[in-house]
Formats: C-alpha cells, structure tokens, sequence
C-alpha cells in the first residue's frame, strides 16, 4: 500500500494506482475526458492536470502512478488554471450546438464547460470543421464536435477486439474515422456511444427523439441473451425511446451487446410483422378482433375440449426461453393441470437423452465474474463472438492478461480473441475431436478411460490443448450453443464432464437464451415423460400453446413445427407479436407483455435471480402474459391460479427470492457414450445470427441494417465448391426443397460442410440445424 | 370627551362634507377611464401576449425542438415531439401550446437559443370552446408570420438591454 495526500486527505491506495483512480475512490472528483477505467490510459486530453508537490508543471492526473508520500492538490490556484486553459483549448473547435445535440443534457464537455469554461471564446478565426462519417446504421457521427479523446477508438482496439476505428492527421487536423470507408461492423460497437463524452457519436435510432432530462429511467434485466444485462430503459409518453446499460460488475460490468441496446424499436413495430395489440380470433378461415373475455374463452375451451375428445396427452406447449420464469412456470402449471406433461422450452435443442439423468438444473458451472479469473479455457462449440457479446469480451480481456484460450468449434469464425489453439471440424466429427482432447488429458494424468476411446486418435492441435489445459492452474470448460443444440449434445456434456472431472475444471453451459437456467427451475419441459421440444414437433398433436415464441424460427427443426401446427386443429398463440405464419397456423392470438411492459423474473446463465417491473404500460390492448395464463387456468377451472401478483408466482416456484436458484448442478449420471459421427454427406452448420436469435431482435429495423443481419448464403470452402463446380457468388439450390440461396466461399468451414443460417424466414424450408443437405448448381 | 366630540361631528355633518370634497375633486380631475375597446392604452415592446413561432427571412422555421421552452415552462403548457427531417435536420413534429395553462411568464421566450418561440403584443384572442385555445404548431407559425414586422420591431428595441 502507498500513502498519498490529496487535497489534505490522507489516503492509503494499492501499488500501481494513478491519481485518478486514488482521488475517485477518496470522493474526490477530477474533471477528466479520455480517462475511462475500463480502457487503457491516454492521457490526450489533459482535462485532469493536478498540482504534485515538488513538480515543476501541473500532471495528469490519470497517468501520473502513486508514488510513496505523494501530495496532490486537485483544486489548487495552478490546478485549476490549468484545467481551465485546457478548458478553452477544448472549446476553440467545439462547435456551439447544444440544442441539437442529442448529447445535451447528458454530455460531459457541456457540464464541464460549466465549471470550467470562460463566458466568451477569445478565438477570433475560423472553426475546424470534419465531415461526419457513416459508421453504420446503429452510430450517427458529428465528428466536428469530437474533442479527440480516442476513447472509441480504445474501445474497438480493446474492448471489442478489432481496430474499426482510428486516429488520423495531426495537430488541429486530427480526426477519427475508419478505414477506407468501411462502417463499424461489431455487434459491440454501441458502446462508443456512452463512452463518446461529447456529442459526436449518437445513436442513429433514437437521433432527435427526445432529450435526456424528460425520460424516466427504469431499471430492467435484458430479454436476450443468456447473462441477463442490466439495463436502464428510458421512457417518454409510455413509448420506449432508448436502452442503457446499468452498471453491474458481476454481470455485464458497464457494457451491452447490440442486440440488447436497439432491440426495443422492436417493441415499437406496427403494421402486419410488428406488435400484435387485441385479442384476435380465426372464424370461419377469416381473423377477427375480439374483445379479451371472448378470446380467452374461446382459448380455454380450445383446450378444454381437445384435452376431453382427444386425451389430455394431444396437447402440447412450445413456450420461448425468452419468457419470464412466471410465465413457464404457469404455463407448465396449465398444461398438467389439464393433464399434459407435453411442454418444453429448449426449443432449438434436439438431443434430449439425458432428461432424467441429470443432477440438478445445467448452469454456466460458475459466476460469470468467474469467467476473468480463469487461466485456461476450452470452449466448445459456439459462435461465441455472436452468441454471447459480453462473455466473449472477458474472455478478450483474460487472453490479454495470459490465460490461454481455446476453441473447440465447427467453423474458423475469428473471435479477435488472442486464441491459444482452434481445432474445427464438422458437427458430427465434433464429440470424438472432444474425445481426442479428453484422451490427451487422461494420458497425461495416467487415468484410465472406458473402451470407447480406445479408437480416438490424437490430433496435434487436441494434444495441444491438453497441454494448456493440464498445465493451468483454474480451468474452465463452457460449452455454447452449438454444443448444446448439437444432435450429439448428450455425449459432448458427457465428454465435458469427464474432462472437467479429470481436470479438477469447472463446466458448464454458456446459456442459449435469458431464461435457459429460469425453465427448468419452472418447470418448463416434461418432468414424467412427456413430450420434449423435439417429439412436440415431430409427433404432431391436436393443440398447441405458443407463449412468446415463432416456432417456424426458434425451433431445432423449423419446417417440421411449421407443419406440426398447421395440421393441428387448435393452436393458441400468446404473442407480443403478429407473424404471417402465425396468422396461418394458429386459430387465436393472445397479445401479452414483452418484457418492458410486464413484471418479471430471469434467471441467468449462473442461477441469479433477476426480477424486474414493467418499465412502460402494457401497448394497446395487451396484457401481461402471467396474468392471461392465470385467468385461462380460472377460466378452465384449476386449482392454484389464485395470484395477485407476478411476485406470488415467483415467491411459489422459488420459495421467496433468493439471489441465486438452488439445485444448480451440470452433473449427469454415468451412462454409454457414443461417438460415432452422426452424418452423412454434406453436412450443414446452422448459426443463429445474433440479430435472429429472439422476436424481438427480428423487429428491430437498425439491427436488420446491420452486416450481422445479411441474407443467409450457403458458406462452403473451397475444397467443396470445387467438387460441386460452384464458383464464389454463384447461386446454389440445397436441401430437398431446392432452397436458393447464394454460394459464398468461406475456408473456415470444415469439409463436406455448408453454414447456412437458421432463424430466417430463407432458411426454414432447409429443416434441422446439423441435418445432411443435397447442394447443386442452381 | 371623544363621543360628545363625535356626536357634535355628525350634527354638523363634517364627515359627509369631507367625503363630498373627495368625490369633488375626482369630478373636476382629468379623467383617465379607457374606452375600451375604442381607445387602448400604450403596449410595453417587452409585452407577453399571444404566443408565435417565427420563421427566418428565407422562410425556413426557425424552431429546432431543442425542447428548453418545454423543459423551462412552470405551467407545462408546452408539448413538443422532436424528429429529423428528410433533410437531417432536428425538427419539431409537434409544437402545442395550451393558452388555459400558460402563465405567460415569457420563460419560454428567455430559454429559446434561436428566438423561435416568442409573445406577441396580442392579447386579443378568445376561444369559443376550452379547445379553441390550444395552439397547435400550424396555428403558432401562422401567427409569427402574421405579427413578423410587429416582432421583430420589438425585438430589436427590447436588444439593447439583452
């Protein structure tokens, strides 16, 4: 510990403090611009001279380190001259447009200026003037109003990993831009919005549409993906205007990805694919608009009377794992009481072999947090970079400080992480390159494995990774989305678990969606043998209940549960949403909630229980989903449905509100592993693009702009565009369908393999997201 | 002492004579009485009357929906959605002021960086219904473009003092 004096306070501060950090962990506040705690240290902007005794000139006072007795005066005559000619220098080019800044009111020069600024410029010649750039649909630029901090650009180099953006010319010419006028491609890149301290770069979405001071500020948990972002949603007119992050460091410390940022203009859709706003009943082939206790009690006796004709087991309830755990746990609550255990929320999964064999509810194996303090990482089998923004970010961040990272995935997708090994190879080739790596482990800790990996080789690359991980000191092995949604997902959980086992290393489950953990805990998915997602779609039932889903695109096999509802005679959709398909297949559609208009429960990736209220009023006619689901289970006569608020429904699935669930436990019983490939032919690799994961994101127009949101191409590499005699471009019919789509050579997919995307309304006709697929010449 | 003394007054009828002196006087004063609304009584230039938003000579509005009249309002009379403009510029989509709740207290005029929203001299106005007073932004451009001459004569005798 060091001892310093600033401002007459004695302070004790940790070896390798700067002065900023010490001043702002005493209260004490130094006016600063490119300071940013999360970023390396600049020091361009030199808003935070101080006065250090026994220095000649004022210092910076966020790269000036702690040294031993050190006496710092924060508001001394020459400090604040000093900050003050900083001040004007600052402004000398700083254009006088406050109000039409959407910065004002939130903007840190503006505030600063105030304090520190003169009452008239003293600069009688021209003002610099840069021309603004397109950074993309998601970031609007008024780069004469940019004071040159470089903190965006630190964050891209750092935060996000890949320098889009950089600092050219010197002195008074000194702007940022991209190179060669590309835009801002990462699915982070929001960020620079909040860490831009003046009004340079605004958000394109909500440019113009209100001021800051006349937003309320309403504190919610993001829908999207699995780490349960906190959030701050701004409201004006009941309408939501703008998405903050809220600062948690266990969580999403001060970031959000993207999706969670502009995914509400979503909430705002209108017309025939946005908000769905009354109650609307199918008669006689025609939709019509009813009033709420007409179309409850046609629901209601939908349901009654398929569970009475046809046996309560000809029911089934597809429910997204976006939906709150009050929501599931009602929902699941209905369907048994109606006698079916046919419910299941891990729609996108197809491998469900180890329901009943498991230990406790699948979790990330260890606090988020937990992540940055491991050594060595092994993740398998995930678009990391798209899945989980914010998890790839720490990982970023480890990398940098010396834990080694490795990838065990189908396609060579670049994480602009610092990997130590990639290993790729097709899906169905994926559980024995884990096997390899597990074999490798076992050998050099002298264990004994059972008689199935007597045939795994030992690739370089697998005895590679063994090594890193053997040689860390914490491991950690997570497995993503593609593991999880992998036909085979039983025996890569298998293969972790032994590997984590033989390692002393944690594993777990980097969750698909923001309430992956939340359903089992609520009982979403069968728990005496019913029907699982993937039988609920391939053994069609009578009735289905929708909650908060677009099975067509959420589900392992979309075509197969687009033809599963439409042949059912009753399907029941509870949605904030309108969809063509689900104005085909379904006979009544319920508008409830999203989740800003809604009080609710998430829980996250690692158990933690995250309850929010509604930040807006429920749009139109909608209503919050728990409570449509609480009046049906009324209206068909249950027992249980008796709850006066969402609080109750989770307090009885919970026990009260604990701050993480209980009964977390990735461990499976012992069992047969199989690691036979799967397929045959060409096989296709099914992502599901950031911006398509979840309705809501589907909605969003700024997010759709986006590169991340491209038309789906068939992603072939070479080798195999060369067998089938397709070039670069051309167009290519795959599957049985005969989709079109555009061949795209891309090296980073493994022979006999074809990426197409899943969740598009291009793609459905292809079927199963790692089923062989037939591509020819178009 | 002081009930005889009073009681002598009111024989004499002292206090009916000095009251008659009062009214005396006022009927030979000069007379200041308004035949409204024959005759009116002179406007300061700094009078706060009707409300307009003004237009620059080019004929483009000058209203940038920075929203500090709405922020600054103590009646919150005013309501203001902002867009942009096909142009790129920051556009109000909706500029209403409710004339029953405005104070005119000329806030909104000191708050506005561009001289956009301003008080006229009139005060002449009604409303058949509570309705009639809600200005709408056609209605308040409409007045800026009628009183123009009028309110930039006042603005520029009110500018020295500014």
């Amino acid at each position: 510990m060091l001892e310093l004096e600033i401002d007459g306070k004695s302070l004790q501060v940790p070896e390798g403090s700067t002065v900023i950090e010490a001043a702002h962990a005493a209260g004490i506040y130094i006016p600063h611009f490119c300071y940013h705690k999360k970023l390396s240290i600049a020091a361009n902007c030199r808003m935070c001279l101080v006065q250090v005794e026994k220095a000649p000139k004022p210092m910076p006072a966020c790269a000036t380190p702690v040294a031993n007795g050190m006496k710092v005066f924060t508001h001394s005559e020459l400090a604040v001259k000093a900050q003050k000619d900083v001040m004007e220098f600052l402004l000398i080019n700083h254009p006088l447009d406050c109000p039409i800044c959407d910065q004002g009111g939130e903007c840190q020069l503006q505030d600063l200026a105030v304090g520190y600024g003169g009452t008239a410029a003293r600069f009688q010649e021209e003002k610099r003037v840069v021309t603004n750039k397109n950074l993309g649909s998601l970031v609007a630029t008024d780069m004469t109003r940019c004071i040159n901090c470089t903190r965006c650009v630190r964050f891209t180099q750092e935060i996000a990993g890949l320098m889009e953006l950089g600092q050219a010319f010197r002195g008074d010419r000194a702007e940022i831009m991209t190179f060669v006028e590309r835009t801002i491609d990462s699915e982070i890149s929001g960020n620079i919005i909040d860490l831009c301290p003046v009004g340079a770069l605004t958000s394109k979405p909500f440019r113009f549409a209100a001021r800051t001071w006349e937003l309320s500020r309403r504190k919610s948990v993001s829908p999207h993906d699995a780490l349960g972002s906190n959030l701050v949603v701004q409201v004006l007119h009941n309408q939501v205007k703008r998405v903050l992050p809220l600062e948690n460091e266990a969580i999403n410390e001060c970031w959000l990805s993207d999706k969670e940022r502009f995914s509400y203009e979503g909430l705002n859709s209108q017309g025939d694919n946005g908000r769905l706003v009354k109650p609307m009943v199918k008669q006689g082939g025609a939709w019509k608009e009813v009033d709420w206790n007409v179309a409850l009690d046609y629901a209601a006796h939908a349901l009654r009377d398929v569970a009475k004709n046809q046996g309560a087991d000809a029911l089934g309830a597809l429910v997204s794992p976006h939906a709150t755990l009050e929501e599931m746990a009602l929902a699941g609550k209905l369907l048994r009481g109606l006698g079916s255990d046919n419910i299941d929320f891990r729609l996108r999964q197809s491998d469900f072999s180890l329901d009943g064999q498991r230990n406790g509810t699948p979790w990330l194996g260890m606090k988020i947090a937990d992540i940055s303090a491991l050594d060595r990482v092994l993740v398998v089998g995930s678009f990391l970079r798209k899945d989980h923004p914010l998890i790839a970010q720490r990982l970023r961040q480890s990398a940098k400080k010396g834990a080694q990272i490795s990838v065990l995935h189908a396609t060579a997708d670049d994480l602009y992480i610092k990997l130590f090994a990639q290993a790729i190879a097709a899906p169905a080739q994926l559980p024995a390159l884990l096997a390899e790596v597990v074999k490798a482990v076992a050998h050099a800790k002298n264990a004994t494995l059972g008689a199935e990996f007597e045939k795994v080789g030992s690739g370089e690359t697998a005895q590679k990774i063994a090594a890193s991980l053997v040689a860390g000191q914490s491991a950690g092995i997570l497995l993503g989305n593609l593991a999880q949604q992998h036909p085979q997902a039983a025996t890569l959980q298998r293969l972790a678990q032994q590997l984590a086992n033989l390692l002393g290393a944690k594993f777990g489950f980097i969750g698909e969606a923001a309430n992956s953990v939340g359903g089992h805990v609520a009982k979403a998915c069968p728990q005496q043998g019913g029907r699982n997602a993937a039988r609920l779609v391939a053994e069609p039932r009578k009735a289905y209940l929708v909650l908060g889903a677009e099975p067509e695109l959420d589900c392992a096999d979309g075509a197969a549960a687009l033809a599963a509802l439409k042949q059912a005679a009753s399907v029941i959709v509870l949605s904030p949403f309108k969809s063509a398909a689900a104005l085909e297949y379904a006979d009544c559609l319920l508008p409830v909630s999203p989740f800003t208009e809604t009080s609710g429960t998430f829980v996250n990736t690692e158990g933690r229980v995250q309850s929010f209220y509604a930040a807006a009023q429920p749009l139109g006619e909608t209503r919050p989903a728990w409570k449509v689901l609480r009046v049906l289970g009324n209206l068909l006569e249950q027992a249980g449905f008796d709850y006066e608020t969402s609080e109750q429904v989770r307090d009885d699935v919970l026990g009260g509100k604990p701050e993480f669930v209980a009964g977390l436990d990735n461990a499976v019983k012992a069992g047969a592993l199989d690691l036979a490939a799967s397929c045959s032919g060409i096989q296709r690799i099914a992502d599901v693009p950031i911006h398509f994961a979840d309705p809501l994101a589907r909605r969003a127009p700024s997010l759709q702009a986006t590169k991340d949101a491209a038309a789906p191409t068939a992603r072939m590499n070479p080798a195999l565009l060369a067998k089938l005699g397709i070039g670069d471009g051309q167009s290519v019919k795959v599957g049985a369908g005969g989709t079109a789509l555009i061949a795209q050579l891309d090296a980073g997919v493994p022979e006999d393999c074809v990426r197409i995307a899943a969740a598009h309304a291009a793609t459905v006709a292809l079927g199963p997201l790692f089923g062989s697929l037939k591509v020819e010449r178009a | 002492m002081g009930a005889i003394k009073d009681f002598i007054g009111s024989l004499l009828l002292t206090d009916f004579l000095k009251g008659m002196g009062v009214t005396g006087k006022y009927f030979f004063a000069r007379k200041i009485t308004v035949q409204y609304p024959d005759e009116k009584t002179p406007l300061g230039f700094r009078f706060r009357g009707l409300h307009a938003l003004r237009r620059y000579p080019n004929g483009e509005e000058r209203c940038i929906a920075c929203k500090l009249c709405e922020a600054i309002c103590p009646a919150m009379a005013i309501t203001i959605e902002s867009a942009e403009r096909d142009d790129g510029t920051r556009r109000t989509t909706r500029y209403d002021i409710d004339l029953t709740k405005c104070i005119f207290c000329g806030y909104c005029e000191e708050a506005c960086p561009v001289d956009a929203i301003v008080e006229t001299h009139i005060f002449e106005y009604h409303g058949e219904t509570r309705g009639d007073l809600h200005y709408t932004k056609q209605m308040l451009l409409a007045n800026g473009d009628r009183y123009e001459e009028e309110i930039a004569k006042r603005r520029a005798l009110d500018a020295p003092y500014r």
